[in-house]
């Protein structure tokens, strides 16, 4: 085979690369980032693990999806993309009225005792239950779809057509909307925590409450600002997700436990470590549970060829291995790569 | 004291007679509880309908009746299927069975009532392959098809699309595992290529890894043994938008309207097998069943009609109401040669088998008895069209 011949062959195992492994693990993994941020700054601010955070965002995508088909119905669209995107504003408005609310009757309570962790970690299972419940009463535990507009930014056909080559590449408009909105989320949420007082204000109550309340810091304020955030964060990933994937309360639960665990390998309270935490599970789950034959019978010598699957684990082991990894991490390094707080 | 005895031996005589010639009792062993108890009255409706037509008729073995007697099957709990399928022998005399209905309990029960009693078991809707090697000593029918069958049927049907090698997912139960086992087998054997087998869950989000797994292995078409309105329809979803796949092979439980109404053109050319026949026999038992007043909107209400009916007929074709002496003759008035037999046509067949004559029993299902007591299935085998679901053909 001559050289040409081998750097196509290459070209080809890369594409079949992007296209089972890196653009779907790029995509989740901005999706778990979102999720995992918001975990990480109740963590840091409040102070508990927040079990309800899965299904605050099945709750900010379903008043995301139900403002979406009011649109719809009234004829208001996006152009190629998705409707949601108009409606997102609203779902984000109602999510953090009912985030607001649940810290004024339930956290608020605990704050004022002072509580230890664990009794906020053991409530915020009870707001799970409670918003679970509720999403299912409003909109039904099935699949709910809600997207319109391009599905394509790149088909597969179209990419065959333009460059000739047997393998073929697909990104989705929702794929490719999920990650520029990630980049731009993160990028708002960095300058404000960096740049602008409040955002100080709460890096300081984070880092330590009594200085904090000392130099005049307004408690409750802070709370407030940080569940305003929390609700977007929590909002635009759920909605992402289901435009993507597909919206169904039971999954936002099932996500709880990635999510923790791109928080905790990042460290817990650092919204750095939760990005990159999303990236390492999401790329672990799909690298690891991959069959990697097909890029492999490209990228090797004809000689080398495989005949097996070249799969390490089936994929039924995907959450698995999320948890294998939460647990190395924590024996290991329990601060996270990131030196957040230990559990 | 003689003239006593004598009158006694003669009434006791009488007795016996009657009881033996002009009413015998079938029992009707449904799930009245449990999982499927929404589908068995209508099931057992279909059942007491043939009985009924067979004693109006009046032309069973000079007139013997047939009365069903209810048990309930529950259709998980073994133990009480059994006890209440003994029940029925023991204590209301039953000669033959129409029922269990579901897999697991219908085993029981011919192994723990039907054989150690000698009653003959026709089952309207178990469908497990593991019941075709069951030991049953012949007395053991059934008028719905194994799932090994639809194997079989699918891959003649890949083999005729000219399909070379395939990549089966299935859904993670008994029935998606029995399936694609029973299609491996089949189409393996047939000289195809099967490049995976591999389980995907319901209710998950997201199958792109599941379907990344798939592609890895290639094949022309996939073979989704699975739900349409669960986990099936993500991974053709899936498998569209990675350009994995395009073309699908589809077993009954991915048939359903939900499955063009959200994918519409983009698998054209798909295909699949779904029970259903065109015979004649179908439409007349939804006649039949309306003027009795059974729904037939259900599965297995015909399947039920015929697993009574071929009791009945193959009762008059041996001349006897004793399971040991017609257990050999179902078969016989099942298949062909003969004259062909409609729901709403068994007195006809009586009288035909009556006179010495012989008969092909079709029903509403097409039933032809292979491999040892089982129904052979008729299915349809459908071609996505135009984002429609269309009939190819009948096999």
């Amino acid at each position: 085979m001559g050289e040409d011949g081998s750097s196509v062959e290459l070209l080809n195992a890369l594409i079949v690369f992007m296209n089972f492994v890196g653009i779907p693990a790029i995509t989740y993994g901005s999706q778990l980032a979102l999720g995992a941020l918001g975990l990480t700054l109740v963590y840091g601010i409040l102070r508990f693990s927040n079990f309800a955070h899965g299904d605050t965002m099945a709750f900010g995508a379903m008043v995301t999806i139900l403002f979406t088909w009011g649109l719809q119905a009234l004829g208001i669209s996006f152009g190629p993309l998705p409707t949601a995107l108009l409606a997102l504003p609203f779902g984000i408005a109602v999510t953090a009225v009912w985030l607001l609310a649940t810290d004024r009757v339930i956290y608020r309570f605990y704050r004022r005792q002072r509580a230890v962790p664990v009794i906020y970690l053991i409530a915020s299972a009870g707001v799970m239950f409670v918003t679970n419940g509720l999403v299912r009463f409003i909109i039904g535990p099935g699949d709910q779809r809600f997207s319109d507009g391009e599905r394509f930014i790149i088909s597969v056909r179209e990419f065959k057509a333009m460059t000739g080559l047997p393998e073929g590449l697909a990104i989705k408009t929702t794929q490719g909307l999920t990650v520029v909105t990630a980049i731009v989320v993160v990028t708002l949420l960095f300058w404000f925590l960096n740049r602008t007082r409040t955002g100080k204000s709460m890096r300081a109550y984070s880092d330590n409450e009594d200085l904090a309340l000392l130099s005049g810091i307004d408690p409750e304020r802070v709370v407030m600002v940080t569940w305003l955030i929390v609700a977007a964060l929590a909002t635009i990933a759920g909605t992402l997700y289901g435009l993507d994937k597909t919206f169904k309360p039971f999954v936002y639960f099932q996500l709880l436990l990635p999510m923790f665990a791109a928080a905790v390998i990042g460290g817990l309270g650092s919204p750095l470590g939760a990005i990159v935490g999303g990236f390492v599970i999401a790329f672990a789950e799909v690298i690891i549970t991959y069959a990697w034959k097909k890029v492999l019978t490209y990228a090797l010598p004809e000689a080398w060829e495989p005949s097996g699957l070249m799969q390490l684990l089936s994929t039924d082991y995907k959450f698995a291995v999320s948890f294998a990894l939460l647990v190395v991490v924590l024996l290991f390094k329990p601060t996270g790569l990131f030196k957040g707080q230990s559990l | 004291m003689k003239k006593l005895v004598l009158a006694s031996a003669v009434t006791l005589a009488l007795a016996t007679s009657v009881a033996a010639a002009d009413d015998v009792k079938v029992g009707v062993i449904m799930s009245f509880t449990g999982p499927i108890e929404s589908l068995t009255p209508a099931m057992a409706g279909g059942a007491e309908m043939a009985l009924a037509e067979v004693s109006e008729s009046g032309a069973l073995l000079d007139g013997t009746t047939l009365t069903p007697v209810r048990g309930d099957a529950t259709c998980i709990d073994s133990a009480a299927a059994t006890a209440a399928a003994e029940r029925l022998v023991t204590s209301d005399g039953i000669v033959a069975m129409v029922g269990p209905d579901c897999s697991g309990v219908t085993g029981a029960v011919l192994a723990n009532v039907a054989v150690p009693n000698g009653i003959v078991l026709i089952s309207p809707s178990a469908t497990s392959p593991a019941l075709s090697t069951a030991e049953d000593e012949g007395l053991f029918f059934r008028t719905a098809p194994s799932d090994a069958r639809q194997g079989v049927v699918m891959a003649e049907v890949l083999k005729e699309r000219g399909v070379e090698s395939a990549a089966i997912t299935y859904t993670n139960n008994d029935y998606g595992k029995g399936l694609a086992d029973a299609i491996q087998e089949a189409y393996e054997g047939m000289g195809g290529s099967v490049t995976i087998v591999a389980a995907h869950d319901d209710g998950k989000a997201d199958y792109s890894s599941e379907v990344a797994a798939l592609a890895a292995a290639g094949g022309d078409v996939l073979i989704v043994a699975g739900y349409v309105d669960q986990g099936g329809k993500g991974i053709i979803q899936a498998s569209l938008d990675t350009g994995a796949f395009e073309t699908f092979a589809l077993p009954d439980g991915m048939i359903g309207s939900s499955l063009t109404d959200d994918l519409g053109g983009d698998i054209d050319g798909s295909f699949g097998t779904v029970p259903g026949t065109d015979s004649p026999g179908a439409a007349a038992m939804v006649e039949l069943a309306a003027a009795a007043g059974v729904s037939t909107e259900g599965p297995y209400v015909g399947e039920s009609y015929d697993a009574a009916a071929l009791i009945a007929l193959a009762m008059q074709a041996a001349k006897s109401t004793s399971s040991s002496d017609f257990a050999g003759s179902v078969e016989t008035v099942a298949n062909a040669p003969g004259e062909k037999i409609y729901p709403g046509e068994l007195a006809k067949a009586l009288g035909i088998l009556a006179e010495g004559g012989e008969i092909d029993y079709e029903g509403a299902t097409a039933v032809e008895l292979i491999n040892g007591g089982e129904t052979a299935g008729a299915y349809r085998e459908i071609l996505i069209e135009g984002g429609e679901i269309t009939t190819a053909t009948y096999r």
